[in-house]
C-alpha cells in the first residue's frame, strides 16, 4: 500500500493545490517586494508591483531570475530576511568563479526535511529504515538535505558523507544500512563492488535515492538487479532549497513536484514564453514559501516535461519527466557544476589563451573530466620543471575553481579541433 | 660565450619529431645536438642547429611553439674520466645543473662537447678552467 509523510496536501484535489498556490504566490510576491530591493528594482523595471499578482494566473507578468542574476547579487542581494534570522547556508557554484549561496531560515530547512521525508516515503520508506547517507555534507546540499528529512522522519540515519568505499561497505553490513542515498553512478559503483567481494549476502539494503546526477531507466534497472533494490531519483536544487523539490512515487514514472512550495512552469528557453501543459522546455520555479532565499521564477536550465495526468499512486502533485538536458552550456560532474566558463576564468588568469576543450567520460562508473589546454610561446620554455609546475598551478587553480579535480593536458596549438572555425568546447563521451 | 639553443613544443604523438624535423630540412637546417625531455603528454624538445634565428622563424611559421635560450658548451676529452672530471669542477663550483646533454664534437676531434643548463653564466665555468666553447666553436653560423 502506498505511504504518504503528508497525505493531506500530497493527495489534495488540483483545485485545493491551485488555490494555495495562488494565496502564496500573492503573499510571497508582497514579501519579496518588501524585503529583497535587488528584486523589486526588476518589478519596477517591468512596471510590475504586487497588486498585478492575484494569483497564479499571473506568473507571467513577473520577471525572471537567472544564474547571472545570483551572480550579480552575490553574496546577500536575494536574501529575504536580515541574518540574525538566518541558520544555514548552502553554496553551489557560479558561471564565472563567484559562488552562488543560498540562505536558510529555520522553517526553511523545516519545510525543505518535510520535503525530503516525503520523497522517503513515496519511495517506501518509513522510521524502520537505516538510512546511509553518501552524499557530500557540506556547502553541497545532497548530504545534510537527505539527513534532515531522514531523521524527521524517525530513521536512523548514517551521515557517512561521500568517499571511502570500504568504510562505506563495513558500515552498511555492520549496522544494516536499508536505505542509500547517493549519485547514481555512485550506486553503480557500490553495487559492483559489493557483487565483486560477494557480499551481497551480507548487505540488507532495499532502496536507494539516487540525485544529483543524470541517469536512465537502464542505468536504474542494473542497480536495481545488482543490488537487489528499488532505486528513486530525486529533484532539486540548491537554489531553491535542495534535494526535494520533486520526488519519485512508487510508480517510478517522473518526480511529483512539491508543489506547495514551489510553483513551476515550462518555458520556451528562446522567447522565454510560457508553454502549455506537456510540452518540453526549459523548467522554472517559483519558491512559494523560503524566506531566507525566496527566488520567484528562477530559471533552472533544466528541459523537461510537466505532466497533470493522474498518478496511480494517489498523488496529485504534477509530475516532471527526469531532466532531458540543458538550455545552457552547464556539464554536471560528479555531481558538481561545471560551467566551460568558470575553467576559461581560471586559464585567463593563469596566462593562458581560451582555446581549450573539456572532455567528460565515464570510467567505473565515475565521471572523469580532462582538460585540453593550447600551449602559448608566453608559457613555453626550456624548462619542464617551469612547465610542469604550471601544470600543477592550473590543476590546483581548477580544483579551487570547480570543487572537483580535473587532469590538465598541454596540447600544441591549433590542435584543438574547431568546427567551421568555431572551437568545440565540450565532448561529453558518457554514455548514461 | 653562452650558445644558442632552440627548445620546442611536441605533443607526444607519433610523427611529431618527423614533421618537426622535415620542416628543418627542408629550410636546409643542420642539427648539431638534439634533447628530449618528456612527459606523457608532450616532450621539451632542445635543439642546437647552425642557424638560431632562421630555426625560430620557419618553426614559428609552421606554428610550432619555441624559445629561445642560453646554454653553455664545454670541452670534454674523450678518454676514461674525461666528463667526471668536469662534473667535479662543477660540484665544486656549488654549480646546479638543470639538464645536460652531449652535442657533435665536430670532424675528426678526439673530444666531445657537453651543453650544460646551469645556474651560473659560462664565465664562471672559463674562470673554473673549464674549455668553454663559442657559437662559432660549436659550428654555429649566424
Amino acid at each position: 500500500m502506498e505511504g504518504y509523510y503528508q497525505k493531506d496536501i500530497e493527495c489534495a484535489s488540483r483545485d485545493e493545490i491551485r488555490s494555495l498556490q495562488s494565496r502564496r504566490l500573492v503573499e510571497q510576491v508582497r514579501f519579496v517586494w518588501n524585503n529583497v530591493p535587488y528584486y523589486r528594482h526588476k518589478m519596477e523595471a517591468l512596471g510590475v508591483c504586487p497588486d498585478d499578482i492575484r494569483g497564479v494566473e499571473d506568473i507571467s507578468k513577473l520577471p525572471f531570475l537567472k544564474k547571472d542574476d545570483l551572480r550579480d547579487s552575490y553574496p546577500d542581494g536575494l536574501r529575504g530576511v536580515p541574518l540574525k534570522d538566518c541558520v544555514r547556508i548552502h553554496s553551489t557554484s557560479g558561471t564565472t568563479g563567484k559562488r552562488v549561496v543560498a540562505y536558510y531560515t529555520k522553517d526553511d530547512i523545516d519545510l525543505w526535511d518535510d520535503c525530503v521525508a516525503r520523497a522517503l516515503v513515496a519511495a517506501g520508506i518509513s522510521d524502520e529504515d537505516v538510512v546511509q547517507v553518501c552524499y557530500g555534507y557540506g556547502l553541497f546540499t545532497g548530504g545534510l538535505g537527505l539527513h534532515g528529512g531522514a531523521e524527521k522522519l524517525g530513521c536512523l540515519v548514517l551521515p557517512m558523507s561521500s568517499g571511502s568505499t570500504d568504510r562505506q561497505l563495513q558500515f552498511m553490513q555492520d549496522l544494516g544500512s536499508t536505505v542509500l542515498c547517493c549519485t547514481p553512478s555512485y550506486a553503480a559503483y557500490l553495487s559492483e563492488t559489493i557483487n565483486e567481494r560477494g557480499l551481497r549476502d551480507t548487505i540488507r539494503l532495499r532502496r536507494g535515492i539516487f540525485g544529483a546526477e543524470a541517469w536512465s531507466d537502464d542505468m536504474r534497472a542494473s542497480i536495481e538487479s545488482s543490488l537487489g533494490i528499488k532505486a528513486h531519483d530525486i529533484y532539486g536544487l540548491t537554489e531553491l532549497s535542495g534535494p526535494g523539490v520533486a520526488y519519485e512515487c512508487s510508480v517510478q514514472k517522473g518526480m511529483h513536484i512539491n508543489e506547495d512550495h514551489f510553483l513551476a512552469e515550462i518555458i520556451d528557453p528562446d522567447t522565454c514564453e510560457p508553454l502549455p501543459m506537456g510540452s518540453k522546455g526549459e523548467l522554472v520555479i517559483t519558491s512559494l514559501t523560503k524566506k531566507g532565499f525566496p527566488l520567484l521564477r528562477y530559471r533552472t536550465r533544466d528541459i523537461c516535461i510537466l505532466s497533470e495526468e493522474k498518478c496511480e499512486c494517489g498523488r496529485t502533485f504534477v509530475k516532471m519527466s527526469r531532466p532531458m538536458g540543458r538550455s545552457d552550456d552547464m556539464l554536471i560532474v560528479k555531481g558538481v557544476n561545471v560551467f566551460p566558463s568558470q575553467i576559461e576564468t581560471v586559464l585567463i588568469q593563469q596566462g593562458y589563451a581560451a582555446n581549450y576543450q573539456i572532455i567528460v567520460d565515464r570510467e567505473n562508473n565515475s565521471d572523469t573530466l580532462d582538460v585540453m589546454i593550447e600551449m602559448t610561446s608566453e608559457n613555453f620554455s626550456d624548462s619542464l620543471s617551469k612547465i610542469t609546475a604550471q601544470e600543477k598551478t592550473l590543476v590546483a587553480e581548477l580544483k579551487a575553481m570547480l570543487g572537483i579535480y580535473a587532469n590538465v593536458h598541454l596540447v600544441a596549438p591549433k590542435s584543438i579541433v574547431r568546427s567551421e572555425g568555431k572551437a568545440v568546447r565540450v565532448i561529453d563521451r558518457r554514455k548514461i | 660565450m653562452e650558445v644558442r639553443q632552440i627548445s620546442v613544443f611536441l605533443e607526444n604523438k607519433p610523427g611529431q619529431l618527423a614533421h618537426m624535423c622535415r620542416i628543418l630540412a627542408d629550410a636546409g637546417i643542420d642539427l648539431k645536438a638534439l634533447n628530449i625531455a618528456e612527459t606523457s603528454d608532450y616532450g621539451v624538445l632542445r635543439i642546437i642547429t647552425d642557424k638560431p634565428r632562421k630555426t625560430i622563424s620557419v618553426l614559428t611559421s609552421e606554428s610550432l611553439v619555441c624559445s629561445s635560450t642560453d646554454v653553455v658548451a664545454v670541452k670534454v676529452p674523450d678518454q676514461p674520466g674525461g666528463l667526471a672530471g668536469i662534473l667535479d669542477v662543477i660540484a665544486e663550483k656549488n654549480i646546479s645543473i638543470e639538464y645536460m646533454y652531449s652535442m657533435l664534437g665536430g670532424n675528426g676531434t678526439t673530444s666531445a662537447i657537453m651543453v650544460f643548463q646551469t645556474n651560473e653564466k659560462s664565465s664562471v665555468f672559463a674562470a673554473a678552467g673549464l674549455e668553454v666553447l663559442s657559437g662559432s666553436d660549436v659550428g654555429i653560423e649566424e
